[in-house]
């Protein structure tokens, strides 16, 4: 080392922005470049997975697949496993898994038509039950994480009693019936098209949106890479790991909650099957997304092409009249063909 | 106590082991430029090399983890290429890694017959096995090791035990041991250096690679030196190579003062940290000391003495069960990592990579871990403002390579270390705490870090050091406690004590 250096600050580095221009310009290289570098360098091997579906859905369904209402849709299909996927990506990537989400969406749902509830939106608003249903999501995952997080119970397990429990509940709840939403109101503006995109699209375009710059671009979405990656290095550099745990899966409450809103807005009733093995179909959109289980690593743009991916597998197979159970034999195989193809992708990214 | 086995001198002996002008590359990095070795049958070759210098590529050649691209390899004269790491074994070839190959959820028997059980039309012959095994334990001293113990409950130093004796149950000629005393303290290596002895005497050639100089001149025959991918000196008698020569082999600059000069403490230093009856039940208990602003105060102890606990319970990692810590009169929270780190307190863990460091974020990222909400407007994040305050400190403490995106993990074990000090330093510290802060770091690069603990001393930084080498405790503190069992029995200035001296201390502890 040499005598010139100078002796380092021990004092807190004043948070002064620098010359932002003379810096990054450099290193980083124009946006162009920098696009195609990080999100489409590494979703290389989705967009490969998509377009091959696009083509055999053109190829095989011809003009029932590729227009414009059909590709709306696909989307307006995978808007409400989005939503979940979201919230999902947030949780694996901080190193834990939810598996209540679908189960809370159906409590969700069928709390916001309690007839309690529905009469209250009638005197006031429909909105009332947007609120319900997103304060049930959020209050199911504030139990999740304060469960994983202070009880120390494996997220996997302690999920999983969430998803039976508040199945359990929804049922007791609509003692097991069919909840009609009363408020037309509501129906028209989720049935609703705006910009000539229905209103469910939006919400998925701008939950994808929230989430991305959640992830990207706050102290929010650092602490989830840095506790996912290292918990114990984020413990001892004076994270609160356990706060933002809670977070985490609030969060995904969250998600399940505006899912809930949504699938009332699709099939205008609220009922205690809804959700079921939503989980499942989440789990696999993010990780086919290119997000580790382990934590640490994930994207919101990886996510938003899984859930892609499966709604044009699911919509390819039924534009072509073929059952379910080849479709989830399918789904399968695109699992497991996607993350191999991710994985090739990675390591080729690293060398 | 004499651990050398006796020297080949033979120059008829065909070698067991050659290797000629070896040459890999990765992708567009050039890790062995030509890298010559010549092993004897029942020596102890030493490899040393700074970290990244090729030592690691070099052993994954031979152990078939990876193909050389040039060059030949020669078994007792033969040309082979070794495929695969099963190639490796049958030729006998054994490699113990500096991450212990054990499966912790197995038996001491049943790791040392994974992969070559002894068994009857599919049945494991558990009594067969388990008398094998005795014997092998026995051969390496630790006959005292049930052979069905569970391997996760062993210390570092038992595991190694079994990682050489599965070696042993093959028909092994070459052991290659990949810092194996990194884990050890004093009394272990003793040990380690013991079996070394018994291997060698079998006929059995060792390639031990170390940072430690003082180790290898204890254990080894012959020396062979790489850096930056090239071989500097092939099988150097270590009797007749004096330690500069070897130190200039591996950096090609003169080692000099490797403790920079101590900067007297002011007398009217106030105290920053304060320590007084801190326990954790079971662990350790009583343990009162103060840390002046611009001192260093080491902790001495052999592992195990509970030093590291202290550490952690200063800084809130480990919940103390009694006593208080103040910084600069203020009374922490007990547990709370958070309430240290608010108050200027910043920990260098033991277990950089596990510990420390997000490894595959980008450096300054890991710069700016405990710091990056400050740089943050309304919790949005301002990578910009991070990336320059990293650039000062990349600069600052010559952190290599330069290129703050680059992944943490990527670095050198020295670099990795100045990532941890520069992110207190980002931070602001008042008391910083070091847990074997040259841990795995090379000879170059462990002067660096002296250095810089030296000049955040001059800074006016309090600092707690633990390390377990003595040497170095003694080379940087001002005051030194010497910790055995939980209970710290000395306290006096570095420069009154020496090893032997703490040593005496320690051992004396530890037997009552």
């Amino acid at each position: 080392m040499s005598e010139q250096t100078s002796v380092p600050s021990a004092q807190p580095v004043s948070p002064v922005t620098p010359p932002e221009s003379t810096h990054d310009n450099d290193q980083r290289g124009s946006v162009l470049s920098r696009i195609l570098g990080s999100g489409a360098g590494r979703n290389l091997g989705l967009i490969i997975a998509l377009g091959v579906l696009f083509a055999i859905g053109a190829i095989t369904a011809g003009e029932r697949f590729s227009n414009v209402d059909n590709i709306l849709t696909i989307i307006r299909f995978a808007s409400i496993i989005g939503v979940l996927s979201i919230g999902m990506t947030f949780v694996i990537i901080g190193g834990g898994i939810d598996l209540s989400v679908g189960s809370v969406m159906g409590l969700g749902s069928v709390v916001a038509t309690l007839s309690v509830v529905q009469s209250l939106a009638e005197q006031t608003s429909w909105l009332v039950m947007v609120v319900v249903a997103i304060a049930v999501g959020l209050v199911a995952g504030i139990v999740n994480g304060i469960v994983v997080s202070y009880g120390n119970v494996v997220a996997f397990m302690a999920t999983l009693a969430m998803l039976v429990a508040a199945r359990g509940l929804a049922e007791i709840l609509s003692n097991r019936t069919t909840q009609i939403v009363r408020s037309q109101d509501f129906i028209e503006f989720f049935r609703s098209n705006f910009l000539g995109v229905p209103v469910l699209i939006w919400i998925f375009v701008i939950v994808a949106a929230l989430g991305w710059v959640l992830l990207n671009r706050t102290t929010f979405g650092r602490r989830t890479v840095a506790i996912g990656g290292n918990r114990e290095a984020a413990r001892l550099a004076g994270l609160k790991v356990r706060k933002h745990t809670v977070y985490l899966y609030a969060l995904s409450g969250l998600t399940s909650g505006i899912a809930a809103v949504m699938i009332l807005g699709r099939t205008t009733a609220g009922t205690s099957t809804h959700g079921a093995l939503y989980e499942l179909d989440a789990i696999a959109a993010v990780v086919v997304g290119g997000t580790l289980l382990i934590g640490g690593r994930g994207t919101i743009v990886g996510t938003v092409f899984g859930v892609l991916i499966f709604a044009t597998l699911t919509n390819v197979f039924t534009q072509n009249n073929l059952n379910t159970s080849v479709q989830a034999v399918a789904k399968g195989v695109i699992i497991v063909l996607a993350v191999l193809l991710q994985q090739r992708f990675a390591a080729r990214k690293k060398r | 106590m004499c651990y050398v086995s006796p020297v080949i001198k033979d120059d008829q002996l065909v070698p067991l082991l050659e290797a000629r002008a070896i040459t890999k590359s990765f992708g567009a990095v050039r890790a062995l430029k030509g890298v010559d070795l010549s092993i004897a049958p029942g020596e102890v070759h030493v490899i040393l090399g700074q970290n990244g210098a090729g030592k690691s590529t070099l052993i994954k050649l031979l152990a078939g983890v990876h193909a050389p691209d040039g060059g030949e390899i020669l078994w007792q004269g033969q040309p082979v290429s070794i495929q695969n790491p099963v190639a490796a074994l049958d030729l006998g070839i054994a490699t113990m890694y500096q991450e212990l190959d054990v499966v912790d959820g197995l038996s001491i028997a049943e790791n040392i017959f994974l992969g070559h059980e002894i068994s009857t039309g599919g049945f494991t012959r558990i009594r067969h096995v388990h008398r094998r095994t005795k014997e092998l334990l026995t051969r390496l001293g630790h006959g005292d090791l049930s052979p069905a113990r569970e391997v996760g409950s062993l210390s570092p130093a038992n595991k190694q035990i079994v990682s050489m004796a599965r070696a042993l149950s093959r028909d092994t000629k070459l052991i290659i041991m990949d810092e194996p005393s990194a884990v050890l303290d004093s009394e272990e290596v003793k040990n380690l250096f013991r079996v070394v002895g018994e291997l060698t005497s079998a006929g059995i050639a060792v390639i031990y690679i170390s940072h430690r100089l003082e180790e290898i001149r204890q254990i080894g025959d012959r020396i062979s030196v790489i850096k930056d991918g090239a071989s500097t000196a092939v099988g150097l008698s270590v009797a007749d190579t004096p330690t500069s020569e070897l130190i200039r082999l591996m950096t090609g600059r003169e080692l000099a003062n490797v403790f920079p000069p101590a900067v007297p403490v002011p007398a009217d230093s106030p105290v920053v940290l304060e320590v007084s009856g801190l326990g954790v039940r079971g662990i350790f208990d009583g343990v009162d000391l103060t840390v002046r602003a611009g001192e260093v105060v080491g902790l001495a102890g052999l592992v195990g003495s509970g030093r590291s606990e202290i550490l952690e319970a200063i800084y809130g990692a480990l919940k103390p069960t009694s006593g208080s810590v103040r910084v600069s009169g203020t009374i922490l929270k007990p547990g709370s990592v958070r309430d240290a780190v608010d108050h200027h307190m910043g920990l260098s863990p033991e277990e950089r990579k596990s510990q420390g460091l997000l490894l595959d974020e980008p450096i300054y990222q890991n710069v700016t871990l405990s710091s990056f909400a400050r740089f943050a407007r309304f919790s949005f994040l301002n990578p910009g403002a991070e990336r320059a305050v990293a650039r000062e400190q990349i600069e600052a403490l010559e952190l290599r390579p330069s290129d703050p995106d680059r992944a943490a993990g990527t670095l050198s074990g020295g670099n990795q270390q100045k990532i941890l000090l520069a992110r207190w330093l980002v931070h602001g510290t008042k008391v910083l705490l070091l847990d074997e802060p040259t841990r795995g770091v090379d000879v170059g690069a462990r002067a660096e870090i002296y250095s810089l603990v030296r000049r955040l001393s001059a800074a006016g930084t309090a600092i707690l050091i633990v390390s377990s080498e003595i040497e170095e405790v003694l080379g940087l503190a001002d005051r030194v406690l010497v910790v055995a069992e939980g209970r710290i029995l000395a306290t006096a200035p570095a420069s009154e004590l020496t090893e032997h001296a703490v040593l005496d201390m320690v051992m004396e502890g530890s037997a009552a």
